[in-house]
């Protein structure tokens, strides 16, 4: 089968997007629900035993859905940012579990952290690679020109069906980013790539409670491809290699996908795990790479390099190169980190679980 | 159907936004343009920082209409650090024991759906013991 030459063949040399003004992320925010499901509990419920891929996922309370999540993270990216909310052009949040199909989560968020009337909101879908959209998306705004700052969630309740796989690691959080001018940053955004293709690995039709994955596309021609192909893009346009970053942050379904695709390209374990989250929160969809990068900020100094590589189903992968400036000493400890987050926990039976996750029927 | 409401409290709700005395200084929740202290005008808005302590709670086990999904929930009177006292659901106490005058930070939560999975979704203030930031 022969293929048209790709833009990489035609422009190898220009596919990064960068902009014209210096961006960075000015201001981050985590948040983690606090109840945790084991993965023992769907074994036990499901299986003859076992216990999943990962120990745990983070499961929303009662009263949690994108929007309440959101609106945390965002107040805890603003207290970083130390900005007035006014100041803001756009609140965009990405997610696969917005509340509503038609009313957008964007405006509510931007109500209830004080933000002008003054901006552009929307809602980004692009499965569990929404919210690093919505950072591109930012970035673009800010270097423009446009605006001076602009707010980028990624957030989710993710879903699973009940006693299949994802069930183990469908899990809640996200982050928020604010981004805007490099010289006011706690990491300067050298540049994103994004690479894209129609590959059917996972979807969820609408008025569908629960998604559907295409089996055999999920791993090499899904996750692998599209994530080291941004990355290696990314890296070779750089003129870098995976020894030049301190840390690299990928999209984690597993805990196991993020350290292969890693070791593929050159990255240790040492560079992987402190953002690799999935064994402790499971999968957040559009929340994980963004909450893993959260997690990587916490504990980064000044001088570091970050490389984080979203993935989001049906499918593609957006890069992100980032320099860690020294702001990030005075600000992280302006809202609670990552750590706090996930330290803060109570564990639930799967009893407990079918309720908060709204899977009884009432009649 | 209170969508009016809704609308013209989401301020309040979602973000504490009070008011503030410009005679005397007050801090004024809920907001209503005139100072409850010294009876002048009062339409300065004010954010609350959202710290309080309990003043006094209870259990609700027999919820009212449109918040059973959440029953059983604690309910509390919290004296907010800038003095006025609210009324408000305590969320995510895990295994915590309440107590009054434990320290609580506001939340943004779901408080109700209006109607089965139709209506709309009404967002406001709760509050959850201090996290450690």
């Amino acid at each position: 089968m022969t293929e048209k030459p790709s833009v990489h063949e035609m422009h190898a040399d220009q596919l990064l997007l960068r902009t014209d003004r210096k961006t960075g992320i000015v201001g981050y925010g985590a948040y983690v629900p606090r109840y945790r499901l084991p993965g023992t509990e769907v074994a036990r419920v499901w299986t003859d035993g076992g216990s999943g891929t990962v120990k745990e996922k983070s499961v929303a309370g009662l009263d949690e859905d994108v929007i309440t999540m959101s609106i945390e993270a965002a107040r805890n990216a603003m207290l970083r940012a130390g900005i007035d909310p006014c100041e803001l052009r756009a609140v965009w949040v990405g997610s696969e579990s917005h509340p509503y199909a038609v009313k957008p989560s964007g405006t509510i968020v931007a109500e209830a952290i004080g933000a002008s009337h003054n901006i552009q909101s929307g809602d980004w879908e692009f499965a569990c690679k929404a919210g690093s959209e919505a950072m591109v998306a930012a970035t673009a705004l800010v270097g423009s020109g446009m605006g001076k700052y602009a707010l980028a969630i990624g957030m989710d309740t993710a879903q699973g069906k009940p006693g299949d796989a994802l069930e183990y690691t469908a899990a809640s959080g996200g982050a928020a980013y604010v981004i805007g001018p490099a010289d006011e940053s706690v990491a300067k955004i050298e540049a994103s790539y994004s690479y894209v293709s129609d590959t059917p690995d996972f979807w969820r039709r609408p008025e569908q409670k629960y998604p559907e994955h295409g089996q055999r596309f999920t791993g090499e021609p899904a996750y692998f491809k599209h994530i080291e192909t941004a990355a290696r893009t990314m890296l070779e346009q750089l003129g870098r290699t995976a020894a030049d970053y301190t840390y690299a942050v990928f999209h984690q379904p597993n805990p196991k996908f993020p350290m292969k695709a890693g070791a593929d390209l050159g990255f240790t374990p040492e560079q992987i795990k402190p953002g690799l989250l999935a064994p402790v929160i499971g999968n957040t969809y559009a929340g994980a790479s963004l909450i893993g990068l959260t997690a990587v900020l916490d504990i980064a100094k000044a001088g570091d390099r970050i490389l984080m590589v979203s993935y989001g189903s049906g499918a593609g992968s957006d890069a992100f190169s980032l320099e860690v400036t020294e702001k990030i000493a005075e600000r992280r400890a302006l809202a609670p980190s990552t750590a706090d987050y996930i330290a803060r926990r109570t564990p639930i039976d799967y009893a407990v679980y079918t309720r908060l996750r709204d899977k009884i029927d009432m009649g | 159907m209170e969508i009016p409401r809704h609308w013209r409290l989401k301020q309040q709700r979602y973000a504490l936004m009070g008011e503030v005395c410009p005679h005397c200084e007050a801090k004024i929740f809920p907001p209503r343009d005139v100072c409850p202290e010294c009876g002048g005008e009062a339409k300065t808005q004010f954010a609350f920082s959202g710290k309080g302590k309990i003043y006094s709670y209870t259990v609700m086990r027999d919820a009212p209409a449109g918040f059973e999904h959440n029953s059983p929930y604690t309910v509390a009177v919290v004296a907010l650090e800038e003095g006025p006292m609210v009324t408000a659901q305590l969320t995510d106490l895990g295994e915590e024991p309440v107590a009054i005058g434990m320290p609580v930070e506001m939340v943004t939560r779901k408080i109700r759906e209006d109607g089965e999975r139709k209506g709309m979704i009404v967002y406001g203030y709760k509050f959850r013991p201090v996290m450690a930031a």
